[in-house]
């Protein structure tokens, strides 16, 4: 069942969930339980929210933060996803750097921080590469183990009918591969998004990551939720927008299946 | 040119030390509708890939007159593509756009799938997809079918009507058919000659000729007399009926 099949008020159950949450959140604030300068209340929140919004603030630490993401991200995808289809037509080189890929797929990104500060300095280039750093190799490994699971029927199906180099290419492997690099392209987004939130609190002077650090600095709790808001919201806008791709009739087959 | 359309020569195929053909020489003329049935691992799928090109032999020769299409056991449809895409790969070699618009219109419509053409292949049943299969491999102007046991994959009444979807797409485009099968029924009501090939390295031991036209129906007795036959050669059954007159084994 997808889900515009499914009736409103199921459709409404997560604004439900997202109500509820709010308000436990009101009523454990309402009871002082915690003081407000470690547990911020919704009311707070919304101000400081309100007074970012109006000063241009946010909107600056977004369009930063979004600039590190997709630089790094694209990068990544434009490097790895070539990569990764060449590993996974050739055996012997999959062999050779597969388990060098591995390692650094293994290390946390964030390990790299201090060679980051070093190399690049503060602002834009450390917060790119981290995030370069963060994806490529998952992509590379997602993209040769998708390019391994092509039945080999399609590559005979093509040999029939005189496929060429280009062709064979274009409308063979990427679109047998296209619903698992999808995937791994919706999970390394998300790990970008972390990643760069992460990297501006150190390396940073704006984007949403430093406005965090700077909250916490100045015990602004209430702006330091409201960072935590806007991380989570665009998370999930960029999230979504990669559920679309899922929807391309093309790469159905992928998921129904 | 030759009557044939296909013909081995003396052919050996030997996979290292697995030897599956020994000087095995075939010849299928032109319109035939031949049938290979034998033991599992015979070499009747290798039988197929010599003369489709995609194996050499170890020695002989295969000679292959006209263009040759195969459809295969596993399900080869692209999935990505729709019904009407994964036809029209049959058609890549037509020039004119409006002849290839044209020839996949007759296609769908002969396959009875004009409804379904922008679907994809996930999203049609079994037997569906076997009909796409044919009907990529039928469209255009290519004249040896190859069948590396095409329906093995659907349910009995599923197969039934496949045959006979078969039969009447070869009345409309007939060509030059080798069907491999493990289903001796299928060949009994397909196929204008039977091939039951031994045990490796594999020999043609025996060769029967239904003689009935297309559809038959799979209790006619000339079919369950030729599954008999077969059945028998295969060491499967005991008595031997003899209804039809049988070709002597080259």
């Amino acid at each position: 069942m997808t889900e515009k099949h499914l009736p409103i008020a199921v459709r409404l159950l997560p604004l439900f969930v997202l109500l509820i949450g709010l308000a436990i959140w009101f009523s454990l604030s309402r009871l002082n339980l915690f003081p407000e300068s470690v547990f911020p209340s919704p009311v707070a929140v919304a101000k400081g929210l309100g007074t970012e919004v109006r000063t241009g603030r946010l909107f600056d630490d977004l369009i930063a933060s979004l600039f590190r993401v997709t630089t790094g991200f694209l990068i990544a995808v434009g490097l790895g996803l070539p990569t990764g289809l060449w590993l996974g037509h050739h055996f012997r080189s999959r062999l050779a750097l597969l388990p060098v890929i591995n390692f650094f797929r293994s290390l946390s990104p964030l390990a790299w921080i201090p060679f980051a500060i070093l190399w690049f300095g503060i602002g834009d280039l450390p917060a790119i590469f981290l995030i370069f750093m963060a994806c490529f190799f998952p992509i590379v490994i997602a993209t040769v183990g998708a390019v391994a699971a092509i039945p080999s029927i399609y590559f005979r199906i093509a040999r029939d009918y005189s496929f060429n180099g280009a062709e064979l290419l274009m409308k063979v492997t990427l679109p047998a591969i296209a619903p698992q690099v999808i995937t791994s392209l919706r999970v390394t987004a998300g790990l970008a998004w972390l990643v760069v939130v992460a990297a501006e609190m150190i390396a940073g002077r704006d984007g949403l990551g430093f406005a965090i650090w700077d909250a916490r600095n100045g015990l602004r709790m209430d702006l330091l939720v409201a960072g935590m808001i806007v991380i989570g919201v665009i998370g999930v806008v960029i999230d979504r927008i990669l559920v679309r791709l899922m929807r391309i009739s093309s790469v159905r087959w992928g998921y129904e299946r | 040119m030759s009557d044939k359309a296909l013909e081995t020569e003396d052919v050996s195929v030997v996979f290292d030390s697995l030897e599956v053909f020994r000087n095995l020489s075939l010849g299928i003329p032109r319109g035939e509708f031949v049938a290979v049935v034998g033991p599992s691992g015979c070499g009747k799928t290798t039988l197929l890939n010599l003369f489709s090109g995609y194996l050499k032999p170890s020695a002989g020769r295969v000679v292959c007159s006209g263009r040759v299409r195969m459809v295969y056991q596993t399900d080869s449809l692209f999935p990505w593509q729709t019904v009407a895409q994964n036809i029209a790969l049959g058609l890549r070699n037509v020039e004119d756009k409006n002849e290839r618009a044209k020839q996949l219109d007759q296609m769908l419509r002969l396959i009875k799938l004009d409804d379904f053409a922008s679907h994809y292949p996930h999203q049609l049943s079994g037997g569906m997809r076997q009909r796409v299969e044919l009907a990529r491999a039928l469209v255009g102007d290519s004249d040896i079918l190859l069948l590396d046991e095409p329906f093995s994959s659907l349910d009995y009444l599923a197969r039934l009507r496949m045959r006979r979807e078969l039969a009447r797409m070869l009345d409309e485009l007939p060509r030059t058919v080798v069907l491999v099968t493990h289903d001796i029924e299928e060949a009994a009501q397909l196929a204008d000659r039977i091939l039951v090939l031994s045990d490796r390295p594999a020999r043609i031991c025996r060769e029967l000729r239904p003689g009935l036209e297309r559809p038959r129906e799979p209790t006619h007795p000339a079919v369950v007399e030729a599954v008999h036959c077969v059945l028998m050669e295969l060491g499967l059954e005991e008595s031997k009926p003899q209804l039809f007159a049988e070709s002597p084994v080259a």
